[in-house]
């Protein structure tokens, strides 16, 4: 359970989130909007990135923005980045295990978190190989191994599926529907991909300039008629 | 500061997991023994054979090398690994150097050599964290800028003060007593001759490799390259940026700290003219050479920076030949061998013999 209330944040002469209020209760959910309409901005003040000049986040109890940056994913907190960002200097093992060895102090089960979280997201290599001689598929799914390993509570997917061909995707969203019940966290997806979206997510969101413009069960939300507008573009505008 | 943990035997011990086939893992095997046994061999070369073969100039030579390759580690330590630029290698050295010879001056009963090492390492890291606490909110250009300014700042201010040489006071020095005194903090009498001393040397800068590569592989080298890649990743993995940058600036300086009382302690001692800030750059110049995502290439450049020009005067060339020598070297690498000479030079070899090899034998 996260609740998001009344979150602002400005850059200057810019609001790219403005006065926001989602409640993403279990399960996974989606977060979509054009581009430019705040999702990852939202993203990166749950992360700790960015400041918002008001507003509050409250998640399993915890008041998330008071911790600092890099003990919320102690916390439970994990992500994944718009562009990839699985380390390449490091090994597949290497990668997983750093999250877990900054997450978790259990040492002695740190090998098998980190070879079941690999087998988990469905990785078919040689855990040893350095992470930048992968292709982008697998490094997508290194990064999402990082981010299920050991005791995640909120899982933020930022476009996992981008630049995937459509078998890939499909892989990609057979796994994301498993995170919930079999990792225990509760996942927010954020993607362009609508039928990736429709495939995973129970409730949706929309954000539009900032705003929240609907929010609710997925299929409902996508028939929504200012949804259609502002996103996925109506008959009338072409 | 958390310690290291190198327990995570997993990096260090490849291919248990059942992902190798049989075949496949013997060849693994000889190749994980092969560098353990290149690294001996080039040991105990370097500590048996090589002093027996050359003059007691040139083993004095090699022990600077020795020493400057603990320098030119520490800043492949901090750029190749952590991504952190750090011009003031050079001066940390000279610092190194002062808080030795002002130890082994004295401040009461004299500390028996190594806890004198370990104590000058101990202050040189400190004064070497302070200066890295800019690189907690800078990066690239204007870390490398404040690092040279603060280089240049204490090379002025060892121009000032001097090398302690007995004199009276907290610093040590007299004009006086200059030239009197054996500038040479005190070796044990086992390192009184310059071979046991070169062994000395290179058995230290061994364990300091060792020390590096041991953090690669540990806890510390992995938050590292999440740090060295991206920041936020870093972050978002549970990585305390501030506390592993700190750590590597501590680490680096605590190497360049053992390096400055090696110097002291060899013949020749310390002059205030030897550290100048312009250094910083051409220690950066050889680093890039001799390859700085390799710890092969801080020893090549250890060679660059002190062999390369008795080489040359030795020829009766004249080593300033060598800046210019390094200005195209470092264009070279920088074009066509980014990984430097420590991985090129062995490619290029292996690519010669291939050759060679195909040449010789008659085609089919």
């Amino acid at each position: 359970m996260m609740e998001i209330s009344g979150l602002t944040v400005r850059f200057g002469g810019v609001t790219p989130l403005d006065n926001v209020s989602i409640q993403f209760p279990t399960g996974t959910c989606g977060l979509i909007g054009p581009n430019g309409a705040g999702k990852t901005t939202l993203f990166n003040v749950l992360s700790g990135f960015v400041q918002p000049v008001t507003g509050s986040v409250r998640a399993f109890g915890t008041d998330l923005l008071s911790l600092p940056n890099y003990r919320r994913a102690r916390w439970g907190l994990r992500r994944t980045f718009q562009t990839e960002q699985a380390i390449e200097a490091l090994s597949v093992f290497d990668n997983v295990a750093m999250v877990h060895e900054h997450c978790s102090s259990d040492r002695a089960g740190r090998r098998a978190a980190v070879l079941d979280a690999i087998a988990f997201v469905g990785l078919e290599v040689d855990p040893q190989v350095k992470v930048g001689t992968l292709g982008a598929r697998d490094r997508r799914l290194v990064e999402i191994a990082r981010a299920v390993v050991g005791e995640p509570r909120v899982i933020l997917l930022d476009e996992p599926a981008a630049g995937l061909p459509d078998e890939e995707t499909l892989h990609l969203s057979r796994m994301i529907q498993r995170i919930p019940e079999q990792r225990g966290a509760l996942v927010i997806l954020v993607d362009h991909d609508m039928s990736l979206v429709s495939a995973c997510c129970q409730l949706v969101a929309v954000l539009d300039f900032g705003k929240l413009i609907a929010s609710g069960a997925t299929a409902g939300v996508l028939r929504d008629e200012h949804v259609m507008r502002a996103y996925l573009g109506t008959e009338e505008q072409v | 500061m958390s310690a290291p943990d190198v327990e995570l035997g997993a990096s260090a011990e490849p291919r248990r997991g059942g992902f190798a086939l049989a075949g496949d893992l013997v060849g693994v095997d000889r190749a994980r023994l092969r560098r353990p046994a290149v690294i001996l061999a080039l040991l105990l070369f370097a500590l048996l054979i090589l002093p027996a073969l050359l003059s007691t100039f040139w083993v004095q030579i090699l022990t600077s090398v020795a020493i400057y390759s603990i320098v030119t580690l520490s800043l492949s330590l901090l750029m190749g690994r952590v991504g952190l630029v750090s011009l003031c290698q050079i001066a940390l050295l000279a610092v190194g150097g002062w808080v030795a010879l002002r130890l082994g001056f004295g401040f009461g009963p004299a500390l028996p050599f190594p806890l004198l090492l370990l104590v000058t390492a101990l202050v040189t890291a400190v004064i070497g964290t302070l200066i890295g606490l800019p690189a907690l909110r800078l990066s690239g250009l204007y870390l490398a800028l404040i690092t040279l300014m603060a280089a240049a700042a204490i090379s002025q201010i060892l121009q000032a003060v001097n090398f302690p040489n007995g004199g009276p006071g907290f610093l040590g020095y007299s004009p006086s007593a200059a030239g009197s005194v054996a500038a040479a903090v005190q070796r044990p009498a086992l390192l009184a001759s310059d071979t046991a001393y070169f062994r000395a040397v290179v058995v230290v800068a061994g364990l300091m490799f060792l020390v590096a590569v041991l953090h690669v592989r540990s806890k510390a080298g992995r938050a590292w390259a999440a740090i060295r890649q991206s920041e936020p990743a870093a972050i978002a993995a549970g990585v305390n940026v501030t506390l592993y940058k700190l750590w590597a600036f501590a680490l680096a300086s605590f190497m360049t700290g053992v390096a400055g009382c090696l110097l002291a302690a060899s013949a020749g001692g310390l002059t205030t003219y030897a550290f100048p800030a312009q250094d910083s750059i051409t220690i950066l110049a050889v680093v890039l050479m001799g390859g700085i995502y390799n710890f092969w290439g801080a020893i090549v450049a250890g060679v660059l920076l002190k062999l390369m020009p008795e080489l040359l005067k030795s020829w009766g060339l004249p080593p300033d030949v060598l800046t210019i020598l390094f200005g195209i070297g470092v264009l070279q690498a920088m074009l066509t061998a980014p990984q430097g000479l420590a991985v090129q030079v062995p490619k290029d070899l292996a690519a010669l013999g291939r050759a060679l090899s195909r040449r010789t034998r008659p085609a089919p």
